[in-house]
């Protein structure tokens, strides 16, 4: 074999080298002002999902919190960008965060219902909350952190609400699976049972 | 006459005056009762009492009666369906859904406070925001093509396409004239010949042609038609009886 011998490193193996490809994955971070998703990035690059992948890894590592100004992160589904934590105070002097800026407690309770309920209608967040939900719906959907999600069936019905990509990546979720589970919150049904049963007998008797 | 509980000044989510005026609007129904959470105007009361030096026995029945009435009326809005269906239940079922809601609501207020937290955490969580136009994705990838054979193709298209023939599409009609002569002749020879053995052999259109010549002659009176049920043959024959008759007449 007259053939020099080379080391072939695996990232050179198809196609470009997996440093140009994570270089331009990078770019299109850079650009997007949204999550990007694997696919989306496979489809722009025109290369293969797995060396995708690996490119993300890369960058994750390149741009993980602590190493740079900008962190990658995975959040709603997909990967971007945001500031670093140390650049956060500074970022706070020059810009607004108006998505998230008072939220009420009501638009909160809202907020929470919608995420684990959704889609779900007014009707139903008055039902949960004791009080009509008319107001705290429409400034979540003025806030792009809520919108809606088609009509409960049957003429007539009520709009139905789902949190949106935006509501994840305000809250740094990738998915809403990430959401606490209902189980460990506040479950206190008996407690609260036996202390009704306590007062429904003071008054029998 | 001035009342502690009309003038006290409230300050909610969904309001904000006296809660006279308040009423009012209700009464109204210029402001939803849901709207409105009684348990902070509860809370204004007593903030507004604990401000005076002694307790004005008046103003807390008046306040009492009033936000009696509050509550029923938003709680019968919020639930207008559910009178009879909740009625019905027994007090330990009654306590049963009860216990069931707070439950889930305090959920919710977990879940809210979670959130909260989280918001409060996430104060560090700067990221760029707008509208992300992203350009439309073709729904169909093309092949790469050679620019010679799209250049052939395209030069295909550019010759204007052969004028196409409706010659086809004329009916050739000939004149009624000729199958009257052709009928009259054949009356000379004949007294009585059949109409479709006669048109036997042409065209649909020739035959049709030769049905009006046919019906022309009727109407003339120089032919009488018979047919012994529909679609047998038509049999034609001299009408020597109407010409006599004509003759008759004319001759008189």
């Amino acid at each position: 074999m007259d053939r020099p011998l080379r080391l072939i490193s695996a990232d050179t193996i198809v196609g470009t080298p997996i440093d140009a490809l994570a270089r331009t994955v990078e770019a299109l971070l850079v650009v997007a002002s949204q999550p990007l998703t694997v696919d989306e990035l496979v489809a722009a690059t025109e290369d293969d999902p797995e060396r995708v992948e690996t490119a993300l890894g890369l960058l994750r590592e390149r741009y993980a919190e602590g190493r740079s100004g900008i962190v990658l992160e995975r959040v709603s589904g997909g990967y971007a960008f945001r500031a670093s934590r140390e650049a956060a105070e500074a970022c706070g002097r020059l810009f607004e965060r108006p998505v998230e800026r008072g939220l009420s407690q009501a638009a909160l309770e809202t907020l929470a219902i919608v995420a684990y309920m959704g889609p779900v209608s007014r009707p139903e967040i008055a039902r949960v909350r004791g009080v009509a939900a008319d107001s705290a719906v429409a400034s979540l959907v003025e806030r792009g952190l809520v919108a809606e999600a088609g009509r409960e069936s049957g003429p007539g019905g009520a709009v139905r609400y789902r949190v949106t990509p935006l509501f994840e990546r305000v809250f740094g979720l990738d998915t809403l699976a990430e959401l606490p589970r209902l189980d460990d919150l506040g479950g206190e049904t008996d407690a609260i049972r036996e202390r009704l049963l306590a007062v429904a007998e003071a008054r029998a008797s | 006459m001035p009342s502690a509980v009309r003038d006290l000044e409230l300050d909610l989510d969904a309001f904000e005056g006296p809660f006279d005026l308040l009423l009012t609007l209700i009464l109204k129904d210029q402001l939803e009762p849901a709207e409105i959470d009684i348990a902070s105007i509860v809370v204004a009361f007593v903030e507004h009492l604990t401000a005076r030096d002694r307790i004005d026995l008046d103003a807390c029945g008046e306040f009492l009666v009033l936000i009696a009435a509050l509550l029923e009326i938003k709680a019968r809005q919020l639930f207008p369906e559910e009178d009879a269906e909740l009625s019905e239940l027994e007090p330990e079922e009654a306590a049963e859904e009860l216990a069931r809601r707070l439950a889930e609501y305090r959920r919710m207020k977990e879940a809210a406070t979670w959130l909260r937290e989280r918001l409060a955490d996430g104060r560090e969580r700067f990221f760029r925001l707008g509208p992300a136009p992203l350009a439309p994705r073709s729904e169909r990838r093309l092949a790469p093509q050679d620019p010679v054979l799209l250049a052939d193709a395209l030069r295909g298209l550019a010759v204007p396409p052969p004028k196409v023939s409706l010659s086809h599409m004329a009916l050739r009609f000939p004149p009624v004239a000729q199958f009257l002569e052709r009928f009259r002749a054949v009356l000379r020879r004949r007294r009585v010949f059949d109409f479709d053995g006669e048109v036997a052999g042409l065209s649909r259109v020739e035959q049709a042609v030769a049905f009006l010549a046919l019906l022309e002659l009727r109407k003339s009176g120089e032919i009488a038609l018979a047919q012994a049920a529909p679609f047998a043959p038509i049999r034609v024959s001299r009408d020597e009886t109407e010409r006599t008759h004509a003759w008759t007449v004319r001759s008189a």
